[in-house]
């Protein structure tokens, strides 16, 4: 349970951190909380020789309000911090419900944002919600900024599509329309586990409670988050009182590819992804009814 | 190559070398000698290495010591004032919150960074406080009356 030696980097810049990352290459890993490194180190799944620590920078942890009513949030920002949020809290209600989700106390207080998405945890809490609310993530490399969306982000298990020397500096949630509502579900055997499944949805209605837009978004029952498009299909543009969501749900289990492992079934996860999917509509339903949040 | 590093712990300032991977509580245990602060999983599970990083509870095992540098950490040896026992101590000791007593140090600090933050948590508050800590004795069931306990001591 020791570590492998390793040198360590304390950048003070985004642009210092990204030229040892181009300089140390395959050899070199960036680390921000550590909350997921740390114990992959310990275990020797996890070895490098160099180790670019950023969590000194400090300009990249904040939770902002941006003109024309998104947020964005700094890569650095600790779950600690969310959790907190007001205004997450009150604009973002799915994205509070994932972030009381994640491990416990001592780990969101050190636990980053940036370095939870990075790590690209396939029952991971937030990257199905970052789907579900179409977030972008700035990202910054030798060549500059670039911009990629929630949905493009994740590769594979543990595989981002980031380039070796790029950060995530930022992740941006957009303005809520009026009438949106969202949830997070998650199944987890104990509390602070991973997802044994998870669904993030976010639905808004228009003046005559027709489903004007909607997105269903599958986690841990596949390598990357899973959007139940077919299901969001029945759902668009229909009265919620002519489909039931009993039957949106059976459609967004039928794209889950879950596999058995010693926490649950395939089966059992398919059971549950209709279930969860149920439940998230229902509350997201119900909070698009209410005072247009998410 | 080591790093120089200055930490503040129970109040006294430490400067040490350290190799890049010692975990901070191997720092606090093997390096400054406080063994109040136990190693249960090393996995940062079980949470009996719970401290306080600059005001805020962490698992020192999934720390290194190094990222530690120029802050400021309080471990169970730190809560007793002039011979005193803190109230949590005292309220866990009353209510026989621990049996073989191995979380007993990183229980308290967690219950110590919940009522830093929360003066009168309600008991789910206390349970969710508390999760990231396990025992494996008590059932936790005198631990929340402990903790409910200390909170009405340090409110009165």
């Amino acid at each position: 349970m020791i570590p492998n030696n390793f040198e360590y980097f304390i950048p003070d810049s985004i642009d210092e951190a990204i030229a040892l990352l181009t300089e140390y290459g395959e050899d070199a890993k960036l680390m921000a909380g550590g909350q997921s490194l740390i114990p992959l180190m310990k275990l020797g799944l996890s070895f490098f020789g160099n180790i670019i620590s950023i969590d000194r920078i400090p300009s990249l942890s904040y939770i902002r309000e941006i003109k024309g009513g998104g947020v964005a949030l700094g890569g650095l920002t600790t779950h600690s911090m969310i959790e907190n949020s007001d205004l997450i809290k009150s604009k973002y209600p799915l994205l509070a419900e994932a972030v009381c989700a994640i491990a416990d106390v001592q780990v969101r207080n050190r636990g980053t944002i940036g370095g939870n998405l990075c790590h690209a945890e396939p029952a991971a809490d937030y990257p199905p919600v970052m789907v579900a609310l179409d977030a972008k993530f700035k990202v910054i490399g030798p060549k500059g900024e670039r911009t990629i969306k929630a949905g493009d982000f994740i590769a594979d298990i543990f595989t981002t599509n980031l380039e070796y020397n790029e950060i995530l500096t930022e992740i941006i949630l957009p303005p809520v329309p009026a009438k949106t509502g969202g949830s997070y579900q998650k199944l987890s055997r104990r509390s602070g586990d991973f997802a044994i499944v998870s669904v993030a949805s976010v639905i808004t209605l228009d003046e005559k409670n027709n489903c004007e837009n909607v997105n269903i978004t599958l986690g841990a029952v596949g390598p990357t988050p899973i959007k139940a498009e077919l299901a969001e299909r029945m759902l668009l543009g229909k009265n919620l009182n002519e489909i039931t969501l009993e039957a949106v749900s059976e459609k967004a289990s039928e794209i889950a590819e879950p596999t058995s492992d010693i926490h649950a079934s395939e089966e059992y996860r398919k059971d549950m992804i209709k279930i969860f999917t149920k439940r998230c509509l229902e509350e997201a339903v119900k909070r698009a009814r209410g005072d247009g949040i998410t | 190559m080591k790093h120089k590093i200055k930490v503040k712990v129970n109040g006294t300032v430490y400067e040490t070398e350290v190799e890049p991977r010692l975990l901070l509580v191997h720092f606090i245990r093997d390096v400054l000698g406080l063994k109040g602060t136990h190693i249960g999983c090393l996995g940062s599970k079980c949470g009996a290495c719970t401290v306080i990083y600059n005001g805020l509870s962490v698992k020192s095992c999934t720390m290194f010591a190094v990222q530690a540098d120029g802050g400021e950490i309080l471990t169970i040896e730190g809560l007793a004032r002039n011979g005193q026992f803190h109230p949590l101590q005292e309220a866990f000791r009353e209510n026989h919150a621990l049996q073989c007593g191995y979380c007993t140090p990183g229980m308290i600090m967690s219950s110590y960074a919940l009522l830093k933050r929360n003066s009168k948590p309600t008991e789910e508050e206390i349970r969710k406080g508390i999760s990231g800590n396990l025992c494996r004795c008590t059932g936790y069931m005198n631990i929340v009356k402990a903790i409910q306990n200390a909170v009405e001591r340090l409110n009165t």
